[in-house]
């Protein structure tokens, strides 16, 4: 080594985990400059009624997305979360309704059914190395139709029992809103801080460096499956709560938009490279793009061809960004 | 004898993080084969890449039939005529051999493939090979290594060939195969093409080639009649450093054995190995590519699971069941895989993060991990390996291969493992880091660990180890002491397994599919 030289200039100094902090100014920006056309474009967009409307109905995107951030971070996919948001939804309805369970153990079940729904695509994943965009597809369709069965395919009116999650308290703001935001500063730090964290994107960079390490990926990888079903559970929750009814046709096609904005969010498909707060901008981004679509007045078909023609450009920008900044070879 | 000037190469080199090419002068001429050889890393193929456009040279220049000729792709080259048949094999596993062969110029109408056609073209260029006996319709995952060799051969020689790039050809190929070749190459010499043919097999070089090019760490130190140099002065020529053999006096204080492997095996890639390692050694492992090295050493790691045998590890041994890496990690084993950047780095990752995977436990206090313990281990790390970064947080991608092999054994330096298992760790690194690595391996030694060192680079192997093993087909064949072994010896070994007469028979009925 004598004869080589230092190397080449360092880059910037960043945890794994984290996203250099241009990425966060660009998303910002991209989102202001959303909020500002819209503000042009109609009269209404920059009122509290969008913003309450925004906050009260964003919550379940942004725990949804959290967990996504995880599995695309590990390399993986989760195609079932409409689905077993659903579920989950179904089961506090059933025990609520059918069994005469109060609330609250009714909500943990709930939760905790997804969860275990989650831990199962993540075993099946791992113990027999299939791709978890196969596993969770046949999930998604286990899910949905175990809803059903739940419900005999009805929506099951709940009652307020569960409402005020979704009551605003303050400005607005709701608590299921403020446990959304919690969950995702929690999040963040559990990504960039804990071995946890650390172990997700080593495994999401290069799985097989980290076996020969000597450190088993298997459980981390079932782990966020796991916790990604319980963020779903979360999500059913809220929607409950906003609706006062559990709906078997819950969350169907839901996963696209999460994955969506979890991408716009910059976090890589191929694994490896992701950041919760990214994801949050990402969830804003298709959030008030779908809202101000709305007050402008554009046209259900409109506003897909829209949505969908911003995903596509966030990601070309990402690759350009990710190719300057020179993936490995 | 300028008219017979196929191609010029005036000052051609290359640079990446560092120089490992500079200023190249070689002139090629028609109807001529030239040896191209050298050590591993000595610029033999990223020189051959330049020419067949797989790579732009950084410096220099080159004239191709008289005209400037600077490919910028493989396809450009190709036009003009030069080709290159790689060491890896470029063939689409699920389709025929015929298909293959004309992928860039499948015969057809209006998008329709002629069959037909197809067929009798394969034909032709199949015989041209030796292959007349396999059906152009098999498709290739169906063929041996070898005969795939022999198709890509054919594949590159349809159409026009004026310069054809041979890089290690006959690596995977029996004896027959290679007389089939040599056929071939003295066919092309004869219609006037220029062959450039990588080997670092003295014997055949001087059977097939009129000049011999020899590189030493991206310089090229002689071009000149083969016939003018024995073995011996070629071999000096390509290593160039006698020095090195001095470097550690093979005095070892060596203590009771700390790894015993007894019977491992798994199907036919390891048969029934056994060895054992003692404190402060170093056993080294010579075989022939895909003789079973890496498969041993991933057996022993609990990467890959045994079909039977047992490992004893430990002071004093004990019996243990290694089923994971986990399990080895625990026992105190370490695995330095030969890849580096697929099984070994995060290399998108930096330094620090890549020094402390698997040691997280280290720098963590109830699942947190603590910033300033990851720099502290980082930065001890550097220091003890004299890493070259720009710091901890440096990109690992970002550094020579040298430095990148050395976070790799940082990593696990920082855990008292008592085994290391080295697979090839000079592979791809440069002389002044691969002496930093001989020295560490020394120390290592010094502080009592046991090694295993895996090397095709047989004289670092003589250099570097206190037993040999040699391994052939699967088998541990032989294990030399240090005194007792020699080049020749070692080779011969190595060899021993193969010398059987199925392997001459296969070849000579190809039609059989298996």
């Amino acid at each position: 080594m004598k004869t080589s030289s230092l190397g080449t200039a360092p880059t910037a100094k960043r945890a794994p985990g984290r996203l250099a902090f241009g990425t966060c100014f660009g998303l910002a920006g991209a989102l202001l400059g959303m909020v500002a056309l819209f503000s042009l474009l109609s009269s209404h967009f920059l009122s509290y009624a969008t913003f309450s409307t925004l906050a009260n109905q964003i919550p379940d995107l942004m725990v949804l997305a959290v967990g996504m951030t995880f599995v695309l971070v590990i390399g993986g996919i989760d195609l079932s979360v409409g689905s077993v948001l659903a579920l989950a939804g179904s089961v506090v309805s059933v025990a609520m309704l059918g069994w005469g369970w109060s609330v609250l153990p009714a909500a943990l079940l709930g939760m905790g059914s997804a969860a275990l729904v989650g831990s199962l695509t993540g075993s099946i994943t791992v113990a027999w190395r299939i791709p978890s965009f196969i596993v969770s597809l046949g999930v998604l369709e286990m899910a949905r139709g175990a809803a059903y069965q739940l419900t005999d395919s009805r929506t099951a009116y709940v009652g307020d029992a569960l409402a005020w999650l979704s009551d605003p308290i303050a400005f607005g703001i709701s608590p299921s809103f403020l446990i959304a935001l919690a969950v995702i500063v929690l999040a963040q730090l559990v990504l960039v801080r804990t071995v946890f964290g650390r172990y997700l994107v080593a495994i999401g960079t290069n799985e097989e460096a980290v076996r020969l390490a000597g450190v088993d990926p298997r459980p981390y990888r079932i782990l966020v499956f796991a916790l990604m079903g319980l963020l779903a559970g979360l999500a059913a929750l809220f929607q409950v709560s906003r609706l006062e009814a559990a709906d078997p046709n819950a969350g169907s096609g839901l996963e696209l938009q999460v994955i969506a904005a979890v991408v716009i969010g910059g976090t890589s498909l191929m694994g490896g490279r992701g950041s919760v707060v990214s994801t949050f901008f990402g969830v804003l981004i298709i959030s008030v793009l779908a809202a101000g679509l709305a007050q402008i007045g554009a046209s259900e078909p409109t506003k897909r061809i829209i949505t969908g023609a911003v995903i596509v450009i966030a990601v070309i920008i990402d690759t350009y960004r990710s190719r300057r900044t020179g993936r490995w070879n | 004898m300028s008219t017979d000037v196929l191609l010029t190469v005036s000052g051609v080199g290359k640079t990446y993080a560092q120089q490992v090419l500079g200023g190249i002068d070689l002139t090629l001429r028609r109807g001529e084969v030239v040896a191209l050889t050298g050590e591993n890393g000595a610029g033999k193929s990223t020189l051959s890449r330049i020419i067949a456009g797989l790579e732009l040279a950084s410096a220099g220049s080159m004239e191709f039939q008289g005209r400037p000729y600077q490919p910028g792709s493989r396809t450009v080259a190709e036009r003009l005529g030069v080709r290159m048949v790689m060491q890896e094999l470029n063939l689409l596993p699920t389709l025929s051999v015929a298909e293959n062969l004309f992928l860039n110029q499948l015969p057809g109408r209006f998008g329709w493939i002629d069959r037909k056609r197809l067929r009798r073209q394969a034909g032709v260029a199949m015989a041209r090979m030796g292959l007349q006996a396999i059906d152009p319709n098999t498709p290739v995952a169906e063929l041996g290594i070898g005969h795939q060799q022999m198709v890509e051969i054919a594949r590159n020689l349809i159409g026009d060939c004026h310069l054809l790039i041979l890089d290690e050809p006959t690596a995977m190929l029996t004896a027959h195969e290679v007389e089939l070749l040599f056929e071939q190459i003295e066919l092309l010499r004869e219609r006037g093409v220029a062959v450039l043919y990588i080997s670092h097999r003295l014997e055949e070089l001087r059977r097939i080639a009129q000049r011999i090019a020899v590189l030493r760490d991206g310089q090229l130190v002689c071009v000149e009649p083969i016939l003018r140099y024995s073995s011996q002065e070629l071999l000096r020529l390509m290593a160039g450093r006698e020095l090195v053999e001095h470097i550690q006096a093979p005095d070892r204080r060596i203590g009771e054995p700390l790894l015993r492997v007894r019977g491992l095996g798994r199907g036919e890639k390891v048969v029934d190995v056994s060895f054992e390692v003692r404190a402060g050694e170093v056993f080294g492992l010579f075989g022939l590519v895909g003789a079973g090295r890496t498969e041993l050493l991933r057996l022993i790691y609990g990467a890959d699971p045994a079909d039977h045998g047992t490992l004893e590890v430990g002071r004093p041994l004990r019996k243990c069941r290694i089923d994971s890496p986990m399990a080895a990690a625990r026992l105190g084993i370490a695995l330095i895989s030969e890849d580096r950047k697929g099984q070994g780095l995060l290399p998108g990752e930096s330094v620090s993060a890549n020094l402390v995977l698997g040691n997280l436990a280290a720098v963590s206090r109830a699942g947190m991990v603590s910033q300033s313990a990851e720099r502290a281990l980082a930065e001890r790390c550097i220091a003890a390996l004299g890493i070259r970064s720009a710091g901890s947080e440096q990109l690992v991608r970002e550094l020579s291969g040298g430095n990148q092999q050395k976070v790799v054994i940082g990593r696990w330096l920082e855990r008292d493992c008592q085994v290391l298992l080295f697979d090839e760790p000079t592979r791809g690194i440069d002389v002044g880091a691969k002496l930093d690595i001989y020295h560490l391996l020394a120390e290592l030694t010094r502080q009592g660990k046991a090694l295993v060192v895996v090397s095709s680079d047989l004289r670092e192997l003589m250099l570097v180890s206190d037993r040999i093993g040699v391994l052939s087909a699967g088998r541990l064949v032989s294990t030399f002491e240090r005194g007792d072994w020699s080049q020749d010896n070692l080779l011969a070994a190595a060899f021993s397994g193969y010398h059987e007469p199925e392997a001459l028979s296969s070849a000579a009925a190809p039609g059989n599919p298996p």
